[in-house]
């Protein structure tokens, strides 16, 4: 029996054979019995080390215990004290990093499923029918939301909770931002996402697609319109590319618009969708992060028959979740790994065919603390390919500081801000990948939160 | 949504609409675009804004049925709505210094891009002397509007139906030998017309302006389809551009990357979806 204990109770999941044809999501979720069998895992242990690693504040054991009773309703409601999305948490967080790698059990075996168990309870909701909590009194104090990804809901919903008129000003078609058209549908189904969107307007929060802040309306004209206070989550939205030849052939995709077309656009389901896509035999796929692996998984859903992932350094350094590098191998992506293209290279027909690569080896740590790939002199080679996808990371987007008067920025193109999230600007707090370059969904839904304590501060000391 | 208050039928394959977004139409500039997308399973297709009314708050888009998205939009009707409607987005053209010979040229449905330029040229106290031009006498489009606002209107059409029989570069030539100094030129239009006249103006070193319309996704400078190489370096249409110097402008690329999707293109048109706008 305690032998069982020490492991997690396991996921059912999509056989790899079989979802690698399919955009539906790999795993099923836990069903009631395994989730209240998981839930007895937990120790309940007085220093309750998980809570330190959830950056949003969540009270784990507590949500915890609630299952292992079977107060499903209560369970939900202790979760959403902090956080506001738990069914996109449950999915999409790296809880390997956080509140499972503090958890007790984990010095012994496994740590206790907690994010399962969070999407358990979450997904139990959505199918039980999500209530709405009790609300403050209106505080009259109106402010505007810039973006609707994991930042701006957070912040939103926090803000709508404390009784504050909240508005969220999205530039696509449909909220979310990095949640509809980043994550693929076989991670983050987008009726999820939909539904956690719902739960924010049914918290009073408004919602006002089409409209990019910095173009269409700027932050010193949401000031003019009445907007007291103003936070934005912008997210690092533009594409970086190799800089290497042949980048801008037929059939070479930056990995934003490979999984925009495919996600917010649903090419996936071309022609019934009008957006199209094209994916070749052959699909390399530049980058090891967590967008790499969303890429190549994508690209075999498209029906490439061989997708590789082109990785300058080595295995140890790929910044990926473990947990979607394993998933990608079991689908049966190729990793070529201390490998850096140099050149892509066309036919005639203008279309990508090939590209130059040379071997690498690791040498002394770089300034990120891993060791830097050194070229290995000589080791030119060239795959064939006739799709790549570039997902060597993002830098933020620029449009709201180039058109914000007195906002400071970094050097790289982020908005300076404090551990509150307040920018150089009165009135204006900004968080998630906009402030920290590219990060996690949880790292931007903590500073959503954070910033909305600090904006409701804000508010309450205006007359 | 977004309602559609007139439509006008242009020729058989030119259409325009007003619709109605006032908030785009508050910050619209001469030479920006929008993005659209008519229903929900529709794509997000760029048209540069034609002419803005900002007391009214509506923008006016013309477009020439080519493809499966121009031709559900032209299927529908005014009083009826479009699902999405962004903008203004990318960079506003700059005005030429007063005083210089400015000359505008546009091309088939690239008229309608020039439109709104030369209208800004001329109520900026400038004179333009414009050369448009069409296949066919059928497919010239606002002749009017262009008298309106040109100094000089020259119209030619590849068939010798209208104005003067050959193409715009034929006109815009004799304007280049005349020996008179040009300020700049501004010419839009279809790729191959684009690169024509930049070859044709880049021994005379006259400043030549081209305004592209790629493909594009978001619009925002998010997806970098749009990109384009210019003066060897890659910019993106959406947020560097659309306007840019005709002699740094790598045409071949454009012309390939413009053409990328033509087979699924075809394919979606043989398959056109039920129930939609059709």
């Amino acid at each position: 029996m305690e032998k069982e204990m020490k492991i997690k109770h396991p996921m059912r999941e999509q056989e790899p054979r079989e979802r690698k044809k399919n955009f539906n999501e790999v795993p099923f979720g836990y069903d009631e019995e395994t989730a209240v069998a998981e839930a007895e895992r937990c120790l309940q242990c007085k220093k309750e080390p998980c809570r330190q690693g959830c950056p949003v504040e969540v009270d784990i054991p507590a949500f915890i215990g609630l299952i292992k009773e079977r107060k499903f309703s209560e369970s939900i409601f202790k979760l959403k004290e902090k956080n506001n999305l738990p069914a996109i948490c449950g999915r999409v967080c790296p809880q390997e990093t956080q509140c499972e790698a503090l958890c007790l059990r984990a010095k012994k075996g496994e740590p206790v499923g907690v994010g399962r168990l969070e999407r358990f309870i979450a997904d139990w909701e959505l199918a039980h029918g999500v209530e709405i909590p009790p609300l403050p009194a209106p505080s009259g104090k109106r402010v505007a939301v810039v973006g609707s990804g994991p930042a701006g809901l957070t912040c939103a919903g926090d803000l709508a909770r404390m009784g504050h008129d909240v508005t969220i000003f999205e530039a696509f078609h449909i909220p979310g931002g990095v949640l509809v058209y980043g994550i693929p549908e076989f991670r983050l189904p987008k009726e999820i996402v939909a539904r956690e969107v719902d739960y924010i307007k049914r918290l009073g929060v408004k919602l006002e697609v089409n409209v990019v802040v910095g173009k269409t309306l700027t932050v010193d004209e949401l000031f003019d319109e009445g907007f007291q206070a103003i936070f934005i989550g912008t997210g690092a939205g533009l594409p970086q590319f190799l800089g290497v030849p042949g980048e801008n052939l037929l059939g070479v995709y930056s990995a934003n618009e490979f999984l925009t077309r495919t996600n917010l656009m649903k090419a996936y389901l071309f022609p019934l969708y009008d957006t199209p896509i094209k994916v070749g035999k052959n699909v390399a796929v530049v980058g090891a992060g967590n967008v790499a692996m969303d890429s190549a998984r994508t690209a075999l859903r498209l029906g490439a028959e061989n997708v590789y992932i082109v990785y300058r350094r080595s295995e140890k350094e790929m910044p990926a979740r473990l947990e979607e590098i394993h998933h990608a191998e079991e689908e049966g992506i190729q990793f070529n790994l201390l490998t850096n293209p140099v050149r892509l290279f066309g036919g005639d027909n203008g279309w990508v065919k090939g590209m130059e690569c040379l071997k690498m080896r690791l040498g002394d740590p770089d300034e990120s603390g891993r060791r830097s790939p050194i070229p290995i002199e000589g080791s030119e080679f060239v795959f064939e390919v006739d799709t790549v996808v570039i997902a060597v990371g993002q830098t933020p987007n620029p449009l709201v500081p180039q058109t914000t008067s007195g906002l400071k920025t970094g050097r790289k193109g982020t908005i300076e801000a404090d551990e509150n999230g307040q920018t150089s600007r009165r009135g204006v707090w900004a968080g998630g990948d906009i402030v920290t370059g590219a990060a996690t969904v949880i790292n931007a839904m903590g500073a959503g939160k954070t910033a909305a304590k600090s904006i409701d501060q804000y508010l309450n000391s205006l007359a | 949504m977004y309602r559609l208050i007139t439509k006008k039928v242009l020729s058989s394959v030119h259409k325009l609409f007003e619709v109605d977004a006032p908030l785009v139409a508050r910050k619209a500039k001469p030479g920006q675009f929008v993005i659209l997308r008519v229903d929900d399973q529709g794509e997000r297709i760029p048209l540069t804004i034609a002419d803005a009314d900002p007391e009214r708050g509506t923008i006016t888009i013309i477009f020439q049925e080519v493809g499966l998205t121009t031709q559900y939009l032209g299927a529908k009707e005014s009083g009826e709505y479009l699902a999405d409607f962004v903008g203004p987005l990318g960079k506003p053209m700059e005005l030429p210094s007063p005083g210089g010979r400015v000359i505008a040229v546009g091309g088939g449905v690239g008229i309608a891009p020039v439109y709104p330029k030369v209208k800004a040229l001329h109520n900026a106290g400038l004179n333009v002397i414009s050369i448009i031009g069409a296949r066919t006498r059928e497919f010239l489009i606002l002749e009017d509007e262009m008298r309106a606002v040109s100094a000089e209107l020259h119209i030619c059409t590849d068939d010798g139906s209208y104005g003067q029989h050959g193409f715009v570069s034929d006109i815009l030539q004799q304007f280049l030998d005349d020996g008179k100094p040009i300020e700049e030129i501004i010419a839009v239009g279809p790729l191959p017309m684009m690169r024509v006249v930049a070859n044709q103006t880049r021994p005379y070193g006259v400043k030549t302006l081209v305004s592209l319309n790629p493909i594009m996704v978001d619009g925002t400078g998010m997806c970098g389809a749009c990109r384009v190489t210019v003066g060897g370096k890659t910019r993106f249409t959406c947020v560097d551009g659309p306007v840019f110097d005709a002699h740094q402008v790598d045409f071949d690329e454009l012309r390939a990357r413009a053409g990328m999707y033509l087979d699924k293109e075809k394919m979606a048109l043989e398959n056109c979806r039920c129930g939609g706008a059709h």
